[in-house]
């Protein structure tokens, strides 16, 4: 009798408040936190999809690190090339922008705001027509026909399918489509300051932009400088499959485009070596994980 | 001389300035150029999608249409892919199952941004912070285990395989969380004085305040469900499920010369059917993207 007294209290007082997040909790559950544990037990086991998973310890995170040699020859530096120029660099140029764009009146800023974000609502598929159009290898691709009618170029030049230009191409198309959400949050951030903080500042003898933008700006909008650093960083990780669409191909050619991504869908979908995909799914969210302590570290804001 | 007042006056100095002044100058300068650069790739598949074969191919190639066709769109409509399904089946797929992921994760995300928010329990701010980890979440790295999951469920080859995985959005939960946290209490407490149950709050109240974060969730979503093409290609066998974005993807990872060839005009079509709505429902609801924005920071 008692214990039903208390349920009854219970769902008096806080029953309603899981009523209504019910349905996303069960949804995120089921097809988030269920698939990270289960990547994470199944990175201890060997599975082929077919027959039961078998036990093998860390077998798989020691083969990753001894073994591997794609992993470690092309697929990590590769990886950490593409996020560290990616990452940070496209995250400075969406600050960069953001700051330069709340400085015009609002007419110009919507139009030139919607127009540097329209690359980032594209889907890479639709992407992919363009871009293969104009990397296209034979002369009738628009940067070989133009660099040949410059005369910089005397024969066509097989720009996706080449392990020296591919990394390049994955950059510049990832830079171009990385005025994400991040990039609006920024915009919405530095236009919400308030603009007696920039007035007590010129009082107090700050002249110069760069000193306004490192005393007043960033620190005024940590928590967006934040939200936009930990969606640039899930971006770099997830733009992963613009090697493969673009080159066509899955490993890449000689590698040169694997990142940690591909590596995955690598063993699990063309070898079945589900376990040891998983293994490395796990290295890989242990990656963003501790980018995104260290960004929290960064901007953290007191408060 | 009040025009030249007008024009370097304090007031249109710095953040957010009213009107036009010469120290903008140099950002145009900056951002016009880069903005007509960013928009090249978008003005090409436009320009593709309405070009006859013979300026498909021509040689040297030519960037923009000279003799604007639609034969493009009605080739893509009439044509029957390899297992004999029409295009347009496709599309209309893709509708169905945009339209449906929209509403439901609407209704999803806002229920539970209302008990996160503005109810009181003990879970309440680890069940926040679990989410804010979600953030980080990168749905392509677990993909393996769920496929395991989706499976055991028996959602493979199934309508709701579309929509079901795509709902649960860490990032809209936690923009509208974060915006319902700016409707004052009070607000609430005198409904609740009215005698008003929560339902009647959260639908009467809470849903007309949060409109602008509904806005942001919605394109989100929006570009989530339209722009899919995985969900077809890992958990989708039967091709008359499968969606546009996927259709599109076939035409563009076939490298061969032949189906380049063939393809292209086709592929540019579906490519601006593919971006197009994204585009026209972001310039619509653009003010209220920016509104939700100003209530987005992690701290």
């Amino acid at each position: 009798m008692e214990s039903r007294g208390v349920i009854r209290d219970w769902l008096k007082k806080e029953g309603s408040a899981y009523a209504f997040l019910s349905g996303y909790a069960v949804l995120f559950i089921v097809f988030i936190v269920v698939p990270v544990i289960a990547a994470v037990l199944l990175s201890f086991t060997f599975f082929d999809a077919i027959q039961t998973p078998r036990f093998v310890g860390l077998g798989n995170y020691i083969a990753l690190l001894t073994q591997d040699d794609t992993f470690m020859k092309y697929v990590l530096p590769n990886t950490i090339q593409f996020a560290v120029l990616v990452g940070p660099g496209g995250y400075s140029l969406a600050f960069l922008l953001a700051w330069m764009l709340a400085q015009l009146p609002k007419i110009p800023r919507t139009i030139l705001a919607v127009i540097l974000y329209s690359p980032s609502m594209t889907a890479a598929v639709a992407m992919a027509v363009v871009w293969k159009a104009l990397f296209s290898g034979d002369q009738t691709g628009y940067l070989n026909s133009f660099l040949m009618s410059m005369g910089l170029l005397t024969e066509p030049i097989q720009w996706l399918q080449s392990p020296q230009h591919l990394m390049t191409i994955m950059i510049i198309v990832t830079l171009w489509s990385s005025m994400g959400i991040g990039f609006l949050a920024m915009l919405a951030g530095i236009l919400e300051i308030s603009p007696e903080l920039y007035e007590a500042a010129a009082i107090d003898g700050m002249s110069s932009r760069l000193q306004e933008i490192f005393y007043i700006t960033i620190p005024s909008m940590k928590p967006q400088m934040l939200f936009g650093a930990v969606m640039a960083l899930v971006g770099t990780f997830q733009a992963g499959a613009i090697g493969v669409t673009l080159s066509g191909t899955n490993p890449t050619p000689q590698y040169a485009g694997q990142l940690i991504v591909n590596h995955i869908e690598d063993y699990g979908f063309l070898r079945y070596e589900m376990g040891y995909a998983a293994a490395v799914s796990v290295v890989l969210l242990l990656m963003v994980l501790f980018f995104t302590r260290l960004a929290t570290r960064l901007f953290a804001s007191d408060t | 001389m009040t025009w030249l007042r007008r024009y370097s006056g304090v007031r249109n100095r710095g953040i957010n300035p009213q009107g036009f002044h010469v120290s903008q100058i140099k950002f145009y300068v900056f951002l016009v150029p880069l903005a007509g650069l960013m928009l090249l790739p978008i003005v090409f598949i436009i320009s593709n999608a309405f070009k006859p074969p013979d300026e498909l191919f021509a040689f040297p190639p030519r960037f923009l249409v000279v003799n604007p066709t639609f034969k493009n769109f009605t080739d893509l409509f009439s044509k029957l892919t390899n297992a004999g399904i029409p295009v347009s089946r496709y599309l209309f797929n893709s509708i169905l199952i945009t339209v449906v992921t929209l509403a439901a994760s609407i209704v999803v995300s806002s229920t539970a941004a209302y008990a996160l928010s503005k109810k009181r329990f003990k879970l309440k701010k680890m069940l926040f912070a679990i989410n804010n980890v979600a953030l980080m979440f990168v749905p392509i790295a677990v993909t393996i285990p769920r496929f395991l999951v989706i499976e055991r469920l028996g959602l493979l080859n199934t309508f709701w395989v579309h929509i079901l995985p795509v709902l649960a959005m860490p990032v809209g939960l936690f923009l509208l969380k974060q915006f319902i946290d700016g409707i004052p209490d009070e607000v609430i407490e005198a409904a609740q004085v009215d005698g008003a149950s929560d339902w009647w709050i959260y639908w009467r109240v809470i849903l007309p305040m949060i409109r602008p974060a509904l806005a942001t969730i919605a394109i989100l979503t929006f570009q989530a469900a339209w722009n899919n093409s995985e969900i077809s290609t890992l958990y989708v066998n039967n091709e008359s499920l499968r969606t546009l974005a996927f259709y599109l993807g076939t035409l563009t990872t076939t490298t061969t010369g032949a189906n380049v060839v063939a393809g292209q005009g086709i592929a540019a079509a579906a490519a601006l059917i593919m971006f197009l709505p994204n585009l026209v429902i972001f310039i619509l609801l653009q003010s209220q993207v920016m509104s939700t924005m100003a209530h987005s920071g992690l701290k």
